[in-house]
């Protein structure tokens, strides 16, 4: 064993250990709240109020607010992120006005989440006069996750092969048609990776939603879009600092951190069975 | 039909092209939004607006800082000597006092009497420092009103004390926010740079296979998990681990957040760091390991340096990040708003204090404009950090 083998050998294994340490954080936080969160969640946890100043009962609002706020934020944020990604990427070409949308979304994908929180604040909640409302929390959520799907999309059309464009137009098909029947079809699961992603982030974001819509207990189903919800992560963020019970609550913010996990582990896993699908009819 | 065709393919066009402007609108928007709220803190003065402060008018001050004001407010000055003034001891007067020196007859059955009992006990006491509302300050009275500024620029960003409820006198100073953000940042991307190139190294240059589709969802997981379950993991495991450790009276410190920080900024390094890794061209790989150099003198000499850009991009975007958590850093910090001289004591920083702070500062208040002014601080420093990424990619 030379001097050199030595140091290679040496250096490796030193990597290898701390790359064995980053997988071993994730599963010690991930076992943490598993192990912790599963004697709290059941069926009466799932679909019941909570009661007792939120130290029993369930979480069943909160789960049915951050659906809403899910909700209304695909629905604002996935056609104008998914028709802006087919602009940037199938109607201009190198242009500075190509750079210049690039750069902004690149630029609202730094923005960090308690300014989007300000910022949904004062333009849905006091300009526009929503108040504390599922409208005003999904627009600004909508907003914060727009980049994500407008990049997944442009990464998707990306990859479609350029001989389908070419063939289609050879055919005599508009360009519009190619879009939709040609491009679109063939890229559409991956651009629902991006819709997939964002809901994972919806669902756990907290900032943005603390002065635009999340209530700290409302124990009742909402009724309208102008209405305040609870949320998961808001609902967990009370139950550990300012609970009314903060001892007693903590088996509810086990079972509400697991609920949480559990959302983005299902779209991270749905994401990856959609991708290796793929690669896979390839 | 062919007419038809062409205009739908107009409208169609239109609608797209107005999609892609949303994101542009929106960063307009935050901007106007930021600014049109947070600027307003520098019209505004940190006492009530309709309140002066008066002292006698043979009293030599003719100025006073907010922080001055708070000290004698609060008994911590109580000589005139001490603010370069004669040496006098200072008597605070304010409205809820005024019964201490007057029976209800001198005050009249409806205080029609007030403002002539101030006035006579300012001109009376020359260490008076009466703090009154300006309904109670009538034309021909001789007394000396001290100007109350407002906030300036230098004094909100320079100012060492951030108490944004405190009465009659608020402070807000963000100097200790801002010492208070970089410290966590900077502490977090010690720990994270280091952990994440070696990661992202063993990854794209070393691992097999198997374990690169092990890492990969793993990072993916990590990156996924919500700032506020980071939250809830440093707080009931983290926190009082260090309390242990290190035998502390509390465990919220500026060390738990960055840890906290560090693992969340791990994903974006590694993903960045291991992207740029791999744009190094085999041919220079392949004359490295030709010329005799082991694989690990190939990631060291050639590697490395050819995607250092890369590395710094990781570097910059994950401190972009770190900058701007919002949730994690305000569970496990501790958020005491002091200028920060250890990793072992609690810290406060910019994301926090607007969470924590917002929700009971009025609408419209000094301190609900301080607060956006804190967003347009934050806003900048990120949008700072994301040019910057951008500089080293395009250099690329």
């Amino acid at each position: 064993m030379t001097k050199k083998q030595l140091t290679q050998a040496i250096a490796f294994n030193t990597f290898r250990i701390i790359s064995l340490m980053v997988v071993a954080v994730l599963f010690i936080i991930l076992g943490f709240i598993v192990i912790h969160g599963i004697s709290a969640v059941n069926w009466t946890f799932l679909t019941s109020m909570p009661k007792e100043g939120m130290t029993e009962g369930g979480i069943l609002p909160a789960i049915v607010g951050t659906l809403c706020l899910v909700a209304g934020s695909m629905i604002f944020a996935f056609p104008v992120g998914v028709l802006s990604g087919i602009y940037i990427n199938e109607y201009l070409r190198e242009t500075f006005l190509k750079k210049f949308m690039r750069s902004m979304t690149n630029n609202l994908a730094g923005i960090p989440s308690i300014v989007f929180g300000l910022f949904g604040m004062a333009l849905f909640v006091n300009t526009l006069k929503f108040g504390d409302s599922i409208i005003a929390g999904s627009l600004t959520l909508g907003l914060m996750v727009l980049p994500v799907i407008i990049r997944t999309t442009e990464e998707a059309l990306k990859s479609v092969d350029d001989g389908l464009r070419i063939g289609s137009y050879a055919l005599g098909a508009t360009k519009l048609y190619t879009v939709r029947k040609v491009v679109l079809p063939v890229a559409f699961p991956n651009i629902l990776t991006g819709l997939i992603l964002s809901i994972g982030r919806v669902s756990g974001e907290t900032a943005p939603i603390l002065f635009t819509v999340a209530a700290y207990f409302l124990p009742r189903l909402p009724h309208s879009i102008f209405d305040q919800v609870m949320a998961l992560p808001y609902h967990l963020y009370v139950l550990t600092t300012s609970g009314t019970n903060i001892e007693k609550s903590r088996p509810m913010a086990y079972g509400t951190a697991l609920v949480l996990i559990a959302m983005v582990l299902i779209a991270n896993l749905s994401v990856n069975f959609i991708r290796s699908y793929r690669s896979r009819k390839k | 039909m062919k007419k038809y065709r062409r205009i739908s393919e107009k409208v169609a066009v239109g609608i797209l092209f107005s999609s892609s402007t949303v994101t542009t609108i929106t960063v307009l928007f935050i901007i106007l939004f930021l600014f049109r709220e947070g600027l307003g803190i520098f019209n505004s003065r940190p006492v009530e607006n309709n309140y002066e402060i008066v002292v006698n008018q043979d009293n030599p001050i003719n100025q006073l800082s907010a922080r001055h004001l708070k000290d004698i407010f609060n008994q911590d000055i109580t000589n005139w000597k001490t603010l370069g003034g004669n040496n006098d001891s200072i008597i605070l007067l304010t409205i809820s006092e005024i019964g201490n020196y007057y029976s209800e007859e001198e005050l009249g059955a409806n205080f029609e009497y007030l403002p002539q009992r101030i006035n006579d006990f300012v001109q009376q006491h020359t260490g008076v420092f009466a703090y009154i509302s300006k309904a109670y300050i009538t034309g021909n009275f001789r007394w000396k009103i001290i100007p109350v500024h407002k906030i300036s620029v230098g004094e909100f960003l320079t100012g060492q004390q951030w108490y944004p409820t405190a009465s009659p006198v608020a402070l807000y100073g963000v100097l200790p926010l801002i010492l208070g953000t970089l410290w966590v940042t900077l502490g977090a991307i010690a720990l994270a740079l280091p952990i994440g190139l070696v990661t992202a190294i063993y990854m794209a240059e070393v691992a097999g296979n198997r374990f690169r589709n092990i890492l990969k969802p793993v990072i993916e997981l990590l990156s996924g998990i919500p700032s506020v379950v980071y939250g809830f993991f440093g707080l009931v495991v983290l926190v009082p681990l260090i309390q242990k450790t290190f035998n502390l009276p509390v465990g919220e410190t500026a060390l738990a957040g960055s840890v906290i920080l560090a693992i969340m900024a791990l994903p974006t390094i590694i993903t960045i760091t291991e992207d740029a890794l791999r744009t190094t061209p085999v041919s220079l790989k392949e004359a490295s390991l030709a010329l005799g150099a082991s694989k690990w003198q190939t990631i060291r000499r050639v590697i490395i340096p050819h995607s250092i850009s890369g590395i710094t991009a990781a570097a910059i975007l994950g401190i972009g990040r770190a900058v701007g958590e919002t949730m994690a850093v305000l569970m496990v910090t501790g958020n005491a708003s002091v200028i920060p001289s250890s990793f072992l004591q609690p810290v406060r920083t910019i994301p926090a204090t607007i969470a924590a702070e917002l929700g009971e500062a009025p609408f419209g208040s000094t301190h609900f404009k301080a607060l956006f002014a804190l967003g347009i601080i934050l806003f900048i420093i990120t949008f700072v950090f994301n040019s910057l990424v951008e500089l080293v990619k395009a250099k690329r």
